[in-house]
């Protein structure tokens, strides 16, 4: 049981949660995921770490709301308690001194390369940000970012921020750089993860990729987010999460994913409806 | 014919008495136990044929050393509270062990009515003294020695935690188990399934620990959430009983294709996650018509039973080596055989193959013969070339075995560990390589089963209780 300090709605279907959990606040590293139950019935969702704070004990998670175990967490609020918040779990990024290092960040994906990139400057890097979303109103924590970044890009698929467009004008914001990236990180969904991966490849710049299968314990128990990794089967939970993005195999990655597509949605059919609609916060019973 | 001679032998009564089970064709249906177990009078009628030899060869048999003929014989005079006290002196976990032991190939085969095939029903007696204790509905809470103040952290709840924190417990120490996932009892309830061994039993012997004193924490990864370097800071000594949790695969093309599962995957879905009441319960499963297991242990038989009850239309075994040489219990694969499970045997996986989604459609499979015996010394299966034939398929379900879990030994610094994995520790006191740490169950043996994981555990509560008596390591 861990208690919760906060649960609130950043942006549309995007929550943000600070757990009380002060072993995890004091080991937890950049890159790091914890494993969360929402309640008894609740199955185990593998999440990245976003911020903690070790003198509190607590860590942050961000996460997007998308089907029933992430719905029962966006309903819990200030004062209640999850289940199980287990970890921190997977290895951490690697940090070093790599010169100009540009993160890519979209969905979830904006929250969890926060820590990554507070370690990054720490260790005397140059910091490029480039946040992907739908619309200008998706995309949250730019005001953490401008105080570390030392450059912002922002993509919106409607062109109400930044370069109109998907993620695959990420050549053309390289190109328009003195020089290229010494190093690409990625984190967020498949497709900006895949995405990015097969831009970078070309002109050869490294890229880490953060990849979040379906897990069900997180310690190499269940084998169920086993992913290619160069032809080589690795599991995410202890091999990872983080790997070279060009030698994920994607097409795979993908398929793997969406393993429950279907019976993510039987769920809301068959299910009766005890886990109304929240609304600000609330739920409404 | 010899009257005198008749007499005798029909004094001893070689006939076994049944234990009474769900019909094969309403149990494939449901979860509920398989085995109903003994009533009252059939249980003192199976007692009373135990011959209370002087010299008991059964108690040689068990790894705990559990008092055989002293149980057995409290059952006959009906005193069914002292056989339970008896029982529980050597084996804290008597509901699980009545249940999963490997009987035949323990204490049963040592009894000496198993040369005329009628050995004594051990296994069912226990069961019956551990289920009747429940139904009594309060437990016979043991006397406590003096607290000693040393504390000792025991990494998995499974047979062999479970195991020293009972013994160290009752000498006084002060006991901490820590479990990764959120529920304790390790194997016991991700991995056998409620049909065999019910959930409930094996809370209702993990709260008999914390009764006893122990202290549970779930949620807890010892390697990650702490190091075992850090528990020797707050502990005096360290037991290591992480079990055998990383999976193998066979290394075949197509693997990784949507349907094709690890055991443990398979079975922690529907057990720990209660996939069986999906959509109930939230964790989801799919449902699968056309189901093979390639394995042939009763992890295996777990699997192809879970199957059937999850609505497959065919539930498959896919074994490459005989039925003489299945590695599962007698019981399990008649119980399998039973409710219609499908046994291919001699066939060995070599490609999955999958349609344009990444789900799994059919799997090739190779014909084996048996050779000359291999270092197991069982029958070397041999592939028949060109024997290549292909089944529509639409899940697979790996299990053909588990490596230690990696977890504590590459976070450990100190700790050897062989080249399989496994960590290095004396056969008789369970001390690694590293001072203040012990370690036992799958973690040092390699999968095997939960009595010698038991077993395993007694032996290093001995030990960590001298060493925290004498100081000496």
């Amino acid at each position: 049981m861990n208690k919760i300090i906060e649960r609130k709605m950043i942006v549309p279907n995007m929550h943000l949660l600070t757990l009380e959990a002060p072993d995890i606040a004091s080991k937890v590293k950049p890159g790091q995921f914890v494993i969360v139950r929402a309640n008894d019935e609740g199955e185990r969702i593998p999440l990245s770490v976003a911020d903690w704070d070790e003198e509190k004990g607590t860590v942050t998670i961000i996460f997007m709301e998308v089907g029933a175990s992430t719905g029962a967490l966006a309903c819990l609020a200030a004062g209640d308690s999850v289940a199980t918040c287990v970890g921190p779990l997977g290895n951490e990024t690697e940090i070093g001194n790599f010169g100009t290092v540009m993160c890519v960040g979209g969905c979830y994906g904006i929250g969890s390369l926060y820590p990554v990139v507070k370690a990054l400057k720490k260790a005397g890097n140059r910091v490029i940000m480039v946040f992907e979303a739908r619309s200008n109103y998706l995309i949250y924590w730019v005001d953490k970012y401008i105080k570390l970044a030392d450059k912002i890009f922002n993509v919106t698929r409607d062109g109400s921020l930044g370069l109109k467009g998907h993620i695959s004008c990420l050549p053309d914001i390289i190109n328009g750089l003195p020089n290229p990236p010494d190093r690409v990180i990625v984190n967020g969904c498949t497709f900006l993860m895949a995405r990015t991966s097969e831009m970078t490849r070309d002109p050869g710049i490294p890229t880490v990729v953060n990849l979040n299968p379906i897990m069900i314990d997180g310690t190499g128990m269940c084998g169920v987010c086993r992913v290619t990794i160069n032809g080589k089967m690795k599991f995410a939970c202890v091999d990872g999460p983080e790997f070279s993005g060009h030698e994920v195999d994607w097409k795979e990655f993908l398929s793997r994913r969406k393993a429950y597509l279907e019976e993510e949605v039987l769920f809301f059919r068959r299910s009766e409806p005890k886990q109304a609609v929240h609304k600000e916060g609330k739920c409404q019973t | 014919m010899n009257p005198e001679k008749t007499e005798k032998t029909s004094k001893i009564d070689l006939n076994r008495n049944d234990m009474p089970r769900q019909s094969p064709e309403i149990r494939r249906h449901n979860f509920n136990e398989v085995a109903l177990g003994y009533t009252e009078e059939i249980a003192v009628k199976e007692a009373k044929r135990c011959l209370q030899c002087k010299k008991p060869k059964c108690k040689t048999g068990c790894p705990v050393e559990i008092d055989i003929p002293d149980f057995i014989s409290c059952i006959v005079k009906g005193a069914f509270s002292s056989g339970i006290k008896k029982l529980k002196e050597k084996n804290c976990l008597p509901a699980v062990c009545g249940r999963v032991c490997p009987q035949e190939a323990q204490c049963e085969s040592q009894c000496i009515l198993a040369n005329k095939k009628g050995e004594v029903a051990i296994g069912r007696l226990e069961r019956f003294l551990a289920d009747w204790e429940a139904k009594q509905g309060k437990v016979d809470i043991p006397t406590k020695a003096k607290p000693t103040g040393k504390k000792i952290a025991i990494v998995g709840s499974g047979p062999a935690g479970v195991t020293v924190a009972g013994d160290l417990i009752l000498l006084g120490h002060e006991v901490t188990i820590f479990e990764a996932l959120h529920k304790a009892g390790g194997v016991l309830v991700y991995g056998i399934p409620e049909f065999r061994l019910p959930k409930a039993i094996v809370a209702r012997e993990v709260d008999y620990i914390r009764q006893l004193g122990a202290k549970v924490i779930t949620d807890y990864v010892v390697g990650k959430t702490r190091s075992i370097d850090e528990l020797l800071k707050e502990f005096d000594a360290v037991f290591v009983g992480t079990g055998a949790g990383l999976p193998w695969f066979m290394d075949i093309p197509g693997e990784n294709l949507n349907g094709v599962y690890s055991a443990n995957e398979y079975l922690t879905r529907m057990n720990l996650m209660r996939g069986y009441q999906f959509p109930m319960s939230s964790t989801p499963v799919k449902r699968h018509i056309r189901v093979a297991v390639v394995g042939g242990g009763n992890v295996a038989m777990d699997s192809a039973r879970t199957a059937l009850r999850m609505g497959a239309d065919e539930s498959r075994i896919i074994y490459r080596r005989s039925h003489a040489e299945l590695p599962a219990r007698l019981e399990e694969s008649e119980n399998a055989e039973e409710e219609g499970v499908i046994f291919n045997m001699l066939t060995l996986p070599v490609k999955y193959i999958g349609d344009e989604n990444g789900w799994l459609k059919e799997i090739e499979c190779l014909k084996m013969e048996l050779g000359e015996p291999d270092a197991s010394g069982r029958r070397r299966p041999i592939e028949i070339p060109n024997s290549n034939f292909r089944m529509e398929m639409d899940a697979v379900v790996c299990a053909i075995g588990n490596s230690p879990n990696p977890l504590v030994p590459s976070t450990t610094p100190g700790i050897q560990t062989t080249r399989h994995g496994t960590i290095v520790a004396d056969q008789e006191t369970g001390k690694t390589t590293k001072e203040r740490v012990w370690a036992g169950g799958d973690i040092v043996t390699g999968a095997a089963t939960v009595i010698l994981a038991m077993g395993a555990g007694r032996k290093a509560a001995r030990s960590i209780h001298e060493y925290l008596e004498t100081g000496k390591w």
